[in-house]
C-alpha cells in the first residue's frame, strides 16, 4: 500500500458521511429518510473503525464493525416494524404529525 | 497512486449518495442514494485490506438492510413532501450549523489525536480474511458474540409482536 492516502483521509471522510447524517435526522420529516441518516451515521462510525484498525495494526477494529452491523440490522428490523406499526395507526411516515402522545 | 485516484473516486461517490439522501424529495432515492454510498464504504474497506467487512457491507448492508428499506417505502407509500409547506429559514440555518459543529469538531478532535500522527499508515501486516477475523470474534470476543445472538433473538420476538400487536381492532383479536 503506498503512502500517498493516509488514515486522516478515511477519518475526514466518516466524519463528513457523519455530519450529512446528523443533517439528515435534524432537517427531514420523513421518518424513514431520518431511519437512511442514522444507518448512514452507523456506516461512517465502521469506517473509522476499520481506518483505525489499518492503522495499528489489529484486527479487532474489524471485529468491532462486524458487532456494529449486527445491532444496526437489529436496529433497522425493529425500527421499521415500528414506523409501520405507526402508519398503520396513523396513515403517515411524517414525524410533525406524531407531536402527541395520545394513541 | 491508484489507491489515491481509487480512494477520490469512491470518496466522491460515498459524498454524493450521502447528500442525495439528505435533499431528495422522494424517498426512493434517498435510498438508492444511501446505496450508492453503501457500495462505496464496501470499496474503502478493500482498499483497507477488510475483505470480510467489504463482503459482509454488501450482503447485509447493500442486500438485505436496503432491500428492506425500500420494501417498506413501497409498502407505505410516498408522503406528499409539501403537505407543510417549507420550513422556516430560521430553523434550516440552525441544522446547518450545527452539522458543520459536529464536522469541525470530529476533525478537530481527530488531528489532535495521535493515530493521524504516524507516518506508518498500513504497513502493520494486516489482512482482514475471514480466518484471521474469526479467530478473534470466536476467541476473544466470544461473550460478546453470544450477547448479539441474544440481541438478534430479542429483536426478532419484539418485531413479531409489533406486527401482531397493533391497531386497536387487531388487539381485540389477537387477546
Amino acid at each position: 500500500m503506498s503512502d500517498i492516502v493516509t488514515v486522516d483521509w478515511y477519518l475526514i471522510l466518516a466524519a463528513a458521511l457523519f455530519a450529512i447524517g446528523v443533517a439528515g435526522v435534524l432537517i427531514r420529516r420523513n421518518a424513514l429518510v431520518m431511519f437512511m441518516s442514522i444507518e448512514l451515521m452507523l456506516n461512517s462510525v465502521n469506517l473509522t473503525f476499520v481506518a483505525v484498525s489499518k492503522e495499528l495494526g489489529l484486527i479487532e477494529g474489524q471485529v468491532a464493525a462486524l458487532f456494529v452491523m449486527v445491532v444496526a440490522a437489529a436496529e433497522v428490523t425493529v425500527g421499521l416494524a415500528i414506523i409501520v406499526a405507526i402508519f398503520r395507526l396513523r396513515a403517515s411516515a411524517n414525524v410533525d404529525e406524531l407531536a402527541e402522545l395520545k394513541g | 497512486m491508484a489507491e489515491a485516484v481509487t480512494f477520490g473516486i469512491f470518496a466522491i461517490v460515498a459524498l454524493a449518495g450521502a447528500v442525495t439522501m439528505l435533499v431528495a424529495k422522494n424517498p426512493v432515492y434517498s435510498a438508492v442514494g444511501l446505496l450508492s454510498a453503501m457500495f462505496a464504504l464496501a470499496v474503502m474497506y478493500i482498499l483497507l485490506d477488510a475483505h470480510l467487512v467489504a463482503m459482509v457491507q454488501v450482503i447485509i448492508y447493500a442486500g438485505a438492510v436496503m432491500t428492506l428499506f425500500l420494501f417498506v417505502i413501497m409498502l407505505i407509500g410516498v408522503d406528499n413532501p409539501n403537505a407543510y409547506g417549507p420550513r422556516p429559514v430560521s430553523q434550516s440555518i440552525v441544522t446547518w450549523v450545527v452539522a458543520g459543529v459536529f464536522f469541525a469538531a470530529i476533525v478537530l478532535a481527530g488531528s489532535g489525536a495521535w493515530v493521524t500522527g504516524s507516518a506508518a499508515f498500513g504497513t502493520a501486516d494486516l489482512n482482514g480474511t475471514i480466518e484471521n477475523v474469526a479467530d478473534e470474534m470466536f476467541g476473544t470476543w466470544t461473550i460478546v458474540f453470544l450477547s448479539t445472538v441474544m440481541l438478534l433473538t430479542i429483536a426478532a420476538v419484539g418485531t413479531i409482536a409489533l406486527a401482531y400487536f397493533t391497531g386497536a381492532d387487531d388487539d381485540e383479536a389477537a387477546a
